[in-house]
């Protein structure tokens, strides 16, 4: 037990070294990227969204079987509860990039509790930047090919106001609507799941502390494995809200965009 | 945040990271990753949810017209059925009403005819009574005048010849009369 627990908590507390881990190729190399623990789950994640999507879809009936049931309800809950709740009759064109961003999101927010992976990719800001990214260059496109460019501008920075006041609304639309969007996109994101494995770590890093400092802490230990278990819950929790928040927000932009009036 | 970054720092690691920072090459990996899952999905995957939503709405709908076209024409197939019944019983009854109106008047067809004949039989058996009537009594003039010559010259003849005589003629006359009536 103290020979893992020295092994386990070598790093108490957890740091956001304990974010970058080794290589697997190269084997144990620092600082390569290409392919670690976190671009494998990646890659998984797009594996079994496909790989689940094509096998359960092969054979479209018009009664459904089970799989496709099953598949056709999430596809479902994001094109109705998301895409046209959000966006409208118009909403069902971006139902297919809405869904594709969901389930990716979820799955891969969904490591973070996974036993013996426990860490989400989306810990790591590239990820959601891109996909932040991607919103953010959708909104402004649709908005722009909707409206045509400078008007889409004109309508998105220049509230219903009076004259007198414009000067002051019109920086901070531009601020809120095309400067801070991507980065708060990423950034919950991102924060959600990093803090998420943070403190998991610390529960569970941290009953082995205890446990090697004095061995009359073991109750604590105990304590503090026992919240991890409950931390993990709260993090599933976290996840599906998470992926429902960041594909939620993407949809409402895009909205924003379409819309006609303020 | 600080502290971590000193505490990773203390344990002596090349370059602390910042996890604010993304990584170029995870930027690169997601974005391949993340392109490979919507062309997939978007191409192959979701245009056929569509698809099958269609064909099941279409399935769900065309059922529905299918049923209320039976139903329509069932609705039609019964008011014509109402029509016709109605139709039929007005029909029976005029039918009903011809008849007694048609054996009325054959009743009083025959009645009338009845009447006719009787009447006809009665004037024609007046009519003979009165012919027989006017022929005997034409016989009965021209037989009386006859008779009465007859009997004149006969008293005229044996006038005066004897009163015995003239009673007999008389008597005789009077006999011969009767055969004459009884024949």
């Amino acid at each position: 037990m103290i020979g893992q627990s020295t092994v386990l908590a070598a790093a108490f507390p957890p740091s956001v070294e304990d974010f970058y881990l080794p290589s697997i190729l190269p084997w144990g190399e620092h600082d390569n990227y290409w392919f670690t623990k976190i671009t494998l789950l990646v890659w998984l994640a797009v594996a079994v969204i496909i790989v689940f999507f094509l096998m359960s879809y092969r054979k479209p009936q018009l009664v459904p079987t089970k799989k496709q049931w099953l598949a056709e309800s999430i596809y479902g809950f994001v094109r109705n509860n998301i895409a046209v709740d959000m966006i409208g009759p118009a909403g069902v064109r971006f139902a297919p990039y809405l869904t594709t961003l969901f389930c990716f999101i979820l799955l891969n927010n969904f490591w973070g509790i996974v036993p013996f992976v426990q860490i989400s990719p989306m810990s790591h800001i590239a990820f959601p930047a891109v996909l932040a990214v991607i919103s953010y260059v959708m909104f402004i496109y649709v908005g722009a090919r909707h409206h045509g460019f400078g008007k889409y501008f004109m309508h998105a920075l220049k509230p219903p106001a009076p004259w007198f006041i414009l000067p002051l609304l019109v920086p901070i639309e531009f601020f809120s609507t095309f400067l801070v969007r991507p980065f708060s996109l990423a950034v919950r994101l991102f924060a959600n799941m990093f803090a998420g494995h943070m403190l998991l770590l610390v529960f569970t890093l941290g009953g082995f502390a205890m446990l090697s400092a004095n061995a009359l802490y073991a109750p604590f230990a105990v304590l503090s494995w026992g919240l991890t278990i409950a931390l993990t819950l709260l993090e599933f929790l976290v996840i599906c809200l998470q992926a429902y928040v960041f594909t939620v927000l993407t949809a409402s932009y895009v909205q924003g965009a379409l819309a006609d009036e303020h | 945040m600080i502290n971590l970054y000193l505490a990773a720092a203390e344990e002596g690691a090349a370059e602390p990271h910042n996890p604010i920072i993304p990584v170029w090459q995870e930027i690169v990996v997601g974005s391949v990753a993340f392109a490979v899952l919507c062309f997939v999905l978007i191409k192959f995957v979701f245009p056929q949810m569509e698809k099958t939503f269609r064909a099941r709405v279409d399935a769900i709908e065309g059922g529905i017209k299918r049923a209320e076209a039976a139903q329509a024409e069932a609705n039609e197939l019964l008011e014509q059925y109402r029509a016709q019944l109605a139709e039929a019983r007005t029909e029976a009854a005029r039918i009903r009403d011809e008849a007694r109106a048609d054996a009325e008047g054959i009743r009083q067809d025959v009645l009338a005819k009845a009447r006719e004949e009787s009447d006809r039989i009665i004037a024609a058996g007046n009519e003979q009574l009165a012919a027989q009537r006017e022929s005997i009594v034409r016989e009965l003039r021209s037989e009386v005048g006859t008779l009465a010559v007859d009997l004149a010259s006969k008293i005229v003849g044996e006038a005066l010849a004897d009163e015995a005589r003239t009673r007999g003629t008389v008597e005789r006359f009077i006999s011969d009369l009767d055969s004459a009536g009884r024949r």
